[in-house]
């Protein structure tokens, strides 16, 4: 499992998580919603390692993920990570992308890290875009090949930062779809979106942010239908203004 | 070995020296200026479609571009001799200078056209702002902004070109240093303070220049 | 006004533009090569040396880029008299020439690496690459590649910059253009050669960059 315990995180002057605490269980779908700026994507980053942090702690698997004697490169074997975007290598192809970890840091040999990709490529639906250069794919490709990247190292959890948000709509979908998939695999997952039907479906639990601290936490249907905080009340005024 | 380094020689011959500096800061602006004034329609040509103007432009750029300074400042002052036309190396430089200022100049302004997006165009005639307006109050700012620093170092290369002209007799900076050093033999001594004396010219255009951007560009 | 054209040219005056192209081509290779090298290494260097040991790579490429390469040429040439290696003209273009090439290379490399998108290094290393792994894979590659078309644009530079090689003896195209030019009266159809020559190398060259340009900015 995933713990964060009290992880307090500033970059500068500027305080992003001020006391942060939550935890994924094997096996769960922990969504992460609020405006943007309140600490979700940093706290994802700091969960494997790449951003540090001033306080607290978080462990993975045991594993306290800011120890000095923790070798992150092992760690991040485990933890699957997608961004929003600039994920994918330019100049490899798809298959090049997926493969290059597989053979630099699992030491696979060139066939089976091709047939391991081959695999990933297929699940996301991207079998026959195996020999395409990203430049020459759609966002959502992309992305969905980010994702068979990240997929392709068998990681224990996936976290997926905002990996919709700079797709056209149109896009959108097609990821949202390997995403349930993949939920329905089983896989654990620490998912921080904007799109408020995915995360209902999706999710076991949801976190609220506001201003670098969980505000409240709970299954989705609690959180939609009658949220007890007055920031998420807002918060979710605002969408439905939106979508009105 | 020359242990003797004779800087002193180098000290006399200060006045003529900065005599040939200011010919060269002479040159410099003056070429830059006109080049920046034939590159605007130089610019506005090369943006259309097709026509004898585009390729008019487009020839006189790729030409200035793609052929070496020195062979441009030679185009003029031996050139033109076979039409009856004998420029000094002053008037060869300085038209090669502007010849070349403007080419190169003309695709920075492409440049900083293209890179404002037409929509700022569509947004200020729909507030109905007439064209004339709309592109001295809307597009005007936002490309002199983005072209300012590649102008600055077109200027700074095109007074560290200006030395070229020594190769044809000009007597600027570098033409006097080598005046002198024919006759005094101070080869390494005059070319190192000449040097120094660029490389002031150079920064010191930078530093203006970067002040006036902060006082141009205060939103 | 009479433009006078066929008259003083001899056929062995195409033989020596001819040889002087090739001089031109040698030292351009010469210093394409070399500068492209030093100029790697150096802007691999500025992007891995912390600010004290950068310092005077930096003020190397500063007092470069900031002093014609006229007086460059020159100073390094009676320099190396001065100490006692005199070099003949062709050594010391190439070396003076590939230095002010490295100059702006470095620069370039420096600049495509810098540029490369934080969110593609940190997808590297939340697959698990070490930080070598990173540069060498994907850092590297991708810095260096969009460093392609400006560095295109170096060597067209170089093309053109050859030819101040003659202020320290170097014979080559233009140098030869002007002693021919001199001696027969006839500017119009040796300029027109030594241009041609210049443009016929540049400009496809440019268009390369300039294509290049495009197709990363997508």
């Amino acid at each position: 499992m995933i713990r964060v315990e009290k992880v307090h995180k500033s970059f500068g002057t500027l305080d992003v998580l001020k006391g942060v605490s939550i935890d994924v269980d094997k096996g769960e779908a922990v969504v992460l919603i609020g405006p943007s700026g309140s600490g979700k994507s940093t706290l994802l980053q700091c969960i494997n390692g790449l951003e540090p942090i001033q306080r607290g702690r978080i462990e993975v698997d045991g594993t306290d993920v800011f120890a000095p004697q923790t070798d992150l490169n092992v760690l991040r074997r485990r933890i699957g990570i997608v961004f929003q975007q600039y994920n994918v290598f330019p100049h490899l192809t798809a298959l090049g992308n997926v493969t290059l970890a597989l053979r630099k840091v699992l030491g696979k040999g060139r066939a089976e890290a091709e047939a391991v990709a081959m695999r990933q490529l297929e699940r996301v639906g991207l079998g026959d875009k195996s020999h395409c250069h990203p430049g020459t794919l759609s966002g959502g490709q992309q992305q969905r090949l980010a994702i068979a990247r990240a997929l392709a190292m068998e990681p224990g959890y996936m976290l997926l930062d905002e990996i919709t948000s700079a797709l056209d709509p149109e896009l959108v979908g097609e990821v949202l779809t390997v995403l349930r998939d993949l939920r329905a695999d089983g896989m654990t997952m620490l998912i921080v979106t904007h799109e408020m039907d995915f995360a209902r479906d999706v999710a076991d639990r949801l976190a609220f942010f506001d201003d670098g601290l969980i505000v409240e936490a709970g299954p989705p249907a609690e959180l939609f239908d009658s949220p007890k905080t007055e920031r998420l009340q807002l918060f979710l005024r605002r969408l439905t203004q939106q979508r009105t | 070995m020359k242990y003797d380094l004779r800087f002193w020689v180098v000290w006399e011959a200060a006045p003529d020296l900065l005599r040939g500096a200011q010919v060269t800061l002479l040159i410099a602006v003056a070429t830059m200026v006109g080049g920046l004034v034939l590159a605007f329609p130089l610019a506005i040509a090369r943006r259309r479609d097709h026509g004898l103007l585009r390729s008019g432009a487009a020839a006189w750029v790729e030409a200035a571009r793609n052929t070496p300074c020195l062979f441009q400042i030679y185009a003029f002052y031996f050139g033109l001799g076979a039409f009856g036309i004998f420029l000094d190396a002053w008037a060869a430089t300085s038209l090669a200078l502007l010849f070349n200022n403007a080419g190169y100049t003309a695709e920075i302004l492409r440049g900083g056209l293209a890179a404002v997006s037409p929509n700022q165009m569509k947004a200020a005639r729909s507030l109905g702002l007439t064209e004339r307006h709309a592109y001295l109050a809307v597009i005007v700012p936002q490309v002199l902004r983005i072209v300012y620093y590649p102008l600055t170092n077109q200027f700074i290369w095109s007074l560290l070109n200006s030395s070229l002209g020594a190769i044809v007799g000009l007597t600027d900076l570098s033409g006097v240093a080598m005046v002198y050093q024919s006759s005094t033999f101070r080869t390494f001594e005059f070319f190192l303070v000449i040097g120094a004396i660029y490389f002031l010219m150079a920064k010191g255009v930078l530093g203006l220049a970067r002040v006036s951007a902060w006082r141009l560009f205060r939103y | 006004m009479q433009v006078q054209v066929f008259s003083g040219l001899a056929p062995n005056d195409l033989l020596l533009l001819a040889r002087g192209a090739w001089m031109t081509v040698l030292m351009t290779l010469a210093a394409c090569a070399i500068g492209t090298l030093l100029g790697v290494l150096a802007g691999l260097a500025k992007v891995a040396l912390g600010p004290t040991l950068r310092a005077p790579l930096d003020a190397a490429t500063d007092a470069l880029r900031s002093v014609p390469l006229l007086v460059q040429l020159t100073l390094l040439y009676a320099g190396l008299g001065i100490l006692g290696l005199p070099l003949n003209p062709f050594t010391a273009g190439a070396i003076g020439l590939s230095l002010y090439a490295a100059a702006y290379i470095g620069e370039i490399v420096r600049g495509g690496i810098l540029a490369v998108p934080i969110t593609l290094r940190k997808a590297a290393r939340g697959l698990g690459l070490t930080r070598r792994q990173e540069y060498v894979h994907v850092v590297l590659p991708v810095g260096l590649i969009s460093a392609l078309p400006a560095w295109i644009g170096v060597l067209v530079g170089v093309v053109k910059d050859s030819a101040i090689a003659a202020v320290i003896g170097y014979i080559e195209l233009l140098r030869t253009a002007q002693i021919i030019i001199t001696r027969t009266q006839e500017p119009v159809i040796v300029l027109l050669a030594a241009g041609v020559f210049y443009f016929v190398i540049c400009y496809p060259v440019s268009q390369l960059g300039a294509r290049l340009e495009a197709r990363f900015k997508l």
